[in-house]
Formats: structure tokens, sequence, C-alpha cells
């Protein structure tokens, strides 16, 4: 453990991503104590261009409210949908992809046919489908997310326990007679996470984003304010106001681009190919 | 400030149209916008405002309205009244056909009210009055009223009601007819195509009953979804007119500069839009007279004119708009006190229940105002959800009374009888329908007063009745009046004659032309 915070951290990419990503979670859990105002009040007189009052640094939307309170509030959808969605979908990606590998045969083949089925739509375009259908709420929003998402990680994961399936500290689990359980869960599994852990936090970036081109399209949460909402939102009005957009645009490509930044990092880190020592 | 110059523009528009003194040329093909993309062309069946804009090139009525809303001859060339005000008889054009060279004859007209009465609940009411209606020959046509109906004459505009082919029709399940996909009217235009999500294409009718007429050869509805791409679509010459409500109200103001741009108001007179939330007066919070008056306190309707709609229109003041028939602000007013809203809601006993808030999904502006309505609500203590929905799944929401507050806006057709009664009355609540009394208000003195209204002479005596309803309205906030909206076309100044009557780009194209 100890090996690898060392060498994420010797990683330019993985500090300043961690950096950026500890910034934004901690904008997202505590920026709302701060402003204990709701990002919807209209608080100034619409169409305020930023840095002009320092109550709204940041100017107003066509409402008239806080573009700045709306960036913090916005984070914490924007993140929660992220992590959460990205959990969702490792909770059903690892075990099928780990059955898949390890059982291999018709299983494999019956799990993988099903993973290759939700890889043929596009995900984007099944993930509006799924939002239409169901209602927009945040709780669509993420189980969408997650449909689309899960398919790499299942797939990723029978590749890493195909080959981890061979190994002899493998085989010789099997034949003291351990369960297929624990070997998955105790042998096989610990060893497959690291490529799924690089998976995971590209997964997140990808799913802000997803959310984001959700609420742009007007399919967002319409009771929960996001970056995607807001810049959907000023879009119309980008030729007379053009900080509503860009703040929240800005925001999203910097959160996505640390957690791209912490998967290369993580990646370096968790690579045993690279070597650790002696550079 | 907008408003300011916008009216100079009008002014000026006004001032240097020598329209009248040119000669019509033909040829040409004209590109609208249409907002939202309607849900079907079937006039008789859909009233939704974008079906009306389009397809009231399709259908006619048998009279159109002048913007001082006097009757003029459409499909019905005269008329003439009873001494006892209780026969009207319509002489029908001649030599009228429908676009499939069938001619249009008195057995349509009847068979048409037929059909209205099942399908069009406006018209439904209107027709409330009528005892028969009767065909002595093929061009004549004869309405028995049971009793003096002041608004009669008001009620033929192609909107409310359009005159449908028998012989398409007759004897077929109207709701799935084949031909609601491809409508048969009489009017200047015929159905061409419709690429769902892209354009409508009307063309020529080139049997049209008025010689020379219509002068364009093709119209195209173009479906912009994005607001502000529609804005672009007209600065790039895409499209040539931008109907009212079609693009954001912000836009209005840039726009209306641009070089060969011509805006006006008119138009609209025949309509006064006017918008309000409908209250589920039948359960939860919102059955209390004491909540619906707290929402008519707690939501700042100014803000809501000068900030969501650029200062255009006018803060409703009750059931009616200003612009109809018998108008009063001698009623109680709601001006914005939060303050008074908490304390009505304190005393109705309304502990944060949960309120359902359905936005009219008919673009940002409306997105954001119920961004701000839901804020204001919020402000005063109230727990409101939106629902996010499409324009069909709102309806339907509506219409089967499955809301607590929804967005709407509503045509008053000039006179109360018309345009007002039928969102009030308890014979116009009937679920599965739209645009009737939804909220499910019921109160059998507003019942008799607008019953009637709608038969008293002579209009003294009317104008009497009708300010009682609406003093007893305004009391008792069945539904929370917002705004009277102000919607102004914007076109180029090429496009000439496009809005010749109080129907306005609802009546069709049939006079306008193109100034190559």
């Amino acid at each position: 453990m100890k090996q690898f915070w060392k060498s994420m951290l010797k990683s330019p990419s993985g500090v300043i991503g961690l950096v950026i990503l500890l910034l934004a979670i901690s904008v997202a859990v505590f920026g709302p104590m701060l402003f204990p105002n709701s990002p919807w009040r209209m608080v100034q007189r619409p169409f305020l261009p930023p840095f002009t009052l320092s109550t709204v640094p940041l100017g107003t939307d066509a409402l008239g409210r806080d573009v700045f309170a709306g960036m913090i509030f916005g984070a914490r959808v924007s993140l929660l949908v992220g992590l959460v969605s990205t959990l969702v979908a490792l909770i059903v990606g690892v075990p099928i992809g780990a059955m898949a590998g390890y059982f291999g045969g018709k299983v494999d083949d019956a799990l993988m046919r099903f993973t290759e089925f939700f890889q043929t739509i596009p995900s984007f375009a099944l993930a509006i489908v799924l939002v239409a259908i169901l209602q927009p709420s945040i709780y669509s929003i993420v189980a969408s997310i997650a449909i689309v998402s899960w398919p790499p990680v299942a797939r990723l994961v029978r590749g890493e326990v195909l080959s981890l399936r061979t190994r002899e500290y493998v085989q010789a689990a099997v034949v003291t007679g351990q369960s297929n359980s624990w070997i998955i869960l105790r042998e096989i599994l610990p060893n497959a996470l690291s490529p799924v852990i690089v998976l995971a936090s590209l997964m997140v970036a990808t799913a802000i984003l997803l959310e984001s081109s959700l609420s742009f399209l007007g399919l967002g949460d319409p009771n929960l304010i996001s970056w995607g909402y807001m810049v959907g939102a000023g879009r119309t009005v980008i030729r007379q106001a053009w900080w509503i957009t860009v703040f929240p645009g800005v925001a999203i490509l910097i959160s996505v681009l640390g957690l791209n930044l912490i998967g290369e990092g993580l990646n370096d880190a968790l690579n045993p190919r690279l070597s650790r020592e002696g550079r | 400030m907008s408003k300011r110059v916008l009216l100079g523009l009008l002014l000026a528009c006004g001032l240097t149209a020598p329209a009248l003194a040119q000669a019509p040329k033909t040829g040409g093909a004209i590109n609208a916008v249409i907002q939202p993309e309607p849900p079907g062309l079937m006039l008789a069946q859909i009233q939704n405002g974008p079906t009306q804009m389009v397809s009231g090139n399709i259908f006619e009525g048998l009279l159109r309205y002048s913007p001082k809303l006097e009757p003029q001859p459409e499909l019905a060339e005269s008329w003439s009244v009873s001494e006892d005000a209780k026969t009207y008889t319509f002489k029908l054009k001649k030599g009228v056909t429908w676009h499939d060279g069938k001619p249009f004859t008195a057995a349509d007209v009847l068979f048409s009210i037929e059909m209205l009465k099942q399908t069009h609940a406006r018209a439904r009411n209107n027709l409330a009055q009528v005892e028969k209606v009767e065909a002595p020959d093929d061009y004549t046509v004869v309405f028995t009223l049971k009793q003096p109906f002041g608004p009669f004459l008001g009620i033929f505009e192609v909107g409310s009601m359009p005159m449908v082919p028998k012989h398409l029709y007759e004897g077929t399940d109207w709701k799935t007819n084949p031909y609601n996909n491809a409508p048969v009217g009489t009017g200047p235009f015929m159905f061409k195509e419709w690429q769902k999500g892209s354009f409508i294409r009307l063309v020529k009718n080139p049997n049209y009953h008025e010689k020379g007429k219509p002068y364009l050869d093709e119209i195209y509805w173009q479906v912009i979804p994005d607001a502000a791409a529609r804005a672009v679509a007209y600065e790039t010459g895409k499209v040539d007119v931008l109907p009212g409500g079609s693009v954001e109200n912000f836009d209005v103001p840039r726009l209306s500069k641009l070089k060969d741009t011509c805006v006006t108001g008119a138009g609209w007179e025949f309509f006064s839009p006017l918008a309000w939330l409908w209250l589920n007066n039948r359960q939860g919070p919102l059955a209390d007279k004491r909540v619906r008056q707290a929402i008519m306190y707690a939501i700042d309707r100014d803000f809501a004119k000068d900030v969501i709609w650029n200062g255009l229109g006018k803060v409703a003041t009750g059931p009616s708009a200003s612009t109809i028939k018998f108008y009063t602000d001698d009623v109680k007013k709601y001006p914005y006190d939060p303050a008074k809203a908490k304390a009505l809601l304190k005393e109705a006993g309304y502990k944060g229940e949960k309120i359902r808030l359905l936005p009219l999904a008919y673009g940002e502006t409306w997105q954001r105002w119920g961004e701000a309505v839901k804020q204001n609500l919020q402000d005063v203590g109230m727990t409101i959800e939106t629902i996010a929905t499409d324009v069909a799944g709102g309806n339907q929401k509506i219409a089967e009374w499955d809301y607590d507050i929804a967005f709407t806006y509503l045509y008053q057709y000039g006179d109360p009888a018309l345009g007002v009664g039928r969102n009030y009355v308890s014979s116009a609540i009937a679920k599965g329908q739209m645009f009737n009394n939804v909220e499910g208000y019921s109160n059998p003195e507003i019942d008799k007063l607008f019953a009637d209204g709608a038969v008293a002479t002579p209009d003294s005596k009317r104008k009497e009745i009708y300010e009682k309803a609406q003093k007893i309205l305004v009391e008792d906030v069945p539904v929370a009046w917002m705004l009277e909206l102000q919607f102004p076309t914007i076109m180029r100044c090429k496009v000439k004659n496009l809005i010749t009557t109080g129907i306005g780009v609802n009546d069709g194209f049939k006079d306008a032309w193109l100034d190559k």
C-alpha cells in the first residue's frame, strides 16, 4: 500500500488529478454548507455579468440565479451521479465478467452474448431512450448510465480472470478442494483488480460527461441543478451571456480531466511491468 | 426597454409598408417555423396551438374575423339572422371542392358539426345552445337556437369549427381514420408530406375557390426543436417567418433589429392568449381555497412578465383577458405578497405535502417560468416536485387529472361565453379531454351565471352577469391566472399580407405573397 502511494505521488499527472478530485469532492461536500441558499433562488437581476458584484461573483443566469451557487450545488449532483453509477456498473459488471472467465464454456458464451447485446447499442442513444422511458429523475439517470457502462467492465474482468485461471496458485486452490466462490473472491479477483480500478476512474469521468449530456438535452432531473443542466439552459442565451455556459462547462472539463489524470496515475502505479525502483 | 424598441419597430413597419398599393405577385415558397412539432394535423380532433397554425391552411371554417372581430365570409358567402335572434341562415359558397375534388356541400357542414360535438370540447360548448341544424338545400345551412346566444356569430372560425369531409370520415372510426395523417380540407394549401422531426410541407391548392389565390406555391413548416437554432435559422435565411412564440423572448429585440425584418403584434386579437396554472381542485392541499389564494400571492407575476417574457404582455387580473368583451378589473387583487401567502398556508393547515408541478414543454421560456414559479412556491414553504414531460405526455396527464399544478395558456376567442366559461363551468368537466374544466372546479352559482350570460340580452345585461362571475372566480381561484401573453410575429419584410385577420398566422397564408 505504501508502495502504491509512493509511486502514485511520483507521477505528476496522478498528483494533479488527485488534487482536482479532492477539491471537487470538498466543494461538493462542504460547498452547500457555505452557500445555504438554494441555487434556484432568484437573487439578483438577470444576466448580471460576472465579477461585477461580490455577492454573485460569477454573475447570474436568465432568471437572476447565482451561477456560482449553481456550480457548487451542481458539483454534488455531477460527482454523485458519476460515483454511484460507476459503483452500480461495477456491481453488475464484475460478477458477470468473473463468472464468464472462471467457468468458461456455455456460461461464458451465454454471458458474453448477453454483454455484447448491450455493447452493440450506441451507449448514449440507449441512455437517452432509457431516461426518456423511465421519466427523467436522478434514479433513472444513474440506472441508465450504469446500464450502458457495465459491459466494458465485464469484458475486462473476464479477460483478467481467463488468464489468472490457469495460474498455478489457482490450480493449487482447486486441487485443495476450495469452493468456486472462494477461489474467485479470494484468489482471482484481488489480483485482477488493478486494471478494474483504472477503468473505474475513467468510468466516473465518462459518467459525469453522460449526465451532463443528458441534462444538456433537457433529460436531467428537473428538481436538481447540475453542470450539464446549466450549460443546457444557458446555451440559448450564449450570445448575450457567455458566462452562464462557460463556467459550468469549465467545471465539467476540469473534473473530467482530473479523473482522467488519476486514471493515468493509477495505471502507472498499479502496473507491475513498469519498474518502480531504481529509476 | 425592449418593449419600447419593439413598439417603435411595429410603428416603423406600419408606416413604411405601402403593401396595400402593390399588386400581389405569385409564386415562391415560405419557410416558417412551427414550434413545437404538432402531435397531429386533424384540426377537428386536435386543437394544440401548432396544429391550428399548420392546419389553418388546410381546413377552413364558415367565417373568418377581422382584427376588430367582425365576421367575414369564407366558406359561407352570406348569412342572416332572424328577428328573434334564434335562427341563423348561412348561404354556402358554390364551386368549393375538397382537395380530392369532391364538392363541398351543406351535408359536410352537418357532418362536421356532428363530429365536432364529440371530438372538440370547445365546439361542443359553443354549440350547446343549438337546437337543430338543417340543410334545406345543398348550399344552405340553418341553425336554430334554443334561445338567443350573444356570441353565436363568433364560433365559425377554422380552429373553432373546421369543416371536415363527410365522404372520407362517415362510417369510419374517426380516431384511426387514415386521413388524420394526410388531412383533406378545402383550404388554400394541401397537405403534401410530413417528415417527422424535420418539416411539414404544404402545396398550393390549384382549385382553390378564391380565384387567383393562394399566391404562394408552397409552405414549409420547419421543425427546429431548439430555440437558439430557430433564431439562427432566421438569421441565416433558412426560415422567413417566426410565428409568435417560436423564439425565446430575449431574442425578439435582437432579431427585430436585423435588416429587412418586420415585426407585428397583430393577429392575436381573436385569441387573446391567457396563461395560467391549472390547480387540481379535487385532491390534496389545493382543494382548499386558501391554499390556492396563497399560490396567487406567492407568485411574482411582474417578475415573470419583466424577466421571463422580456416585458411583453400584461399581468392577468382574472379569468378574462383585458382584450375581450365584458372584462373588468374591479376584482380582488393578488399582488406579490409572500408573507400573506405563508399566513394563508398556515391557516389552511398546509404541512409541506408534496405538490407536483407540470411545466409546459413548449421550450426554454416555459421551462424557466416553471423553475421561477417553483422557486416562488418553495419560498413560501410549499414542497414542489417538478415533473419532466413532453407535450403529449403533459397533455395526457392533465386530461387524466393526474397533476397538482400545471402550466397552460389558452385562447379566449373574444367573448367570455366562448373562451372563458368552458374552463370553469361544471358541465365542462370531462375526463380524458384537454382545455375544458380540467381543474374540477364546481360552483352552481358560476354555472348559472355563465349559462345566463350566454343568452342574456342586451349586452348591458351580459356585462353585469360576467362582471359578477369574474368577481366570484377571482375570489375562489379555481386556477392561478398568470399573464396575458403577447406573441410578436417576426418575418422578412418581403413577406406581404401574412396577417390580414384577427386570427393571424392561424388563419392560413391565402393572402400572403412574396415580393421578390
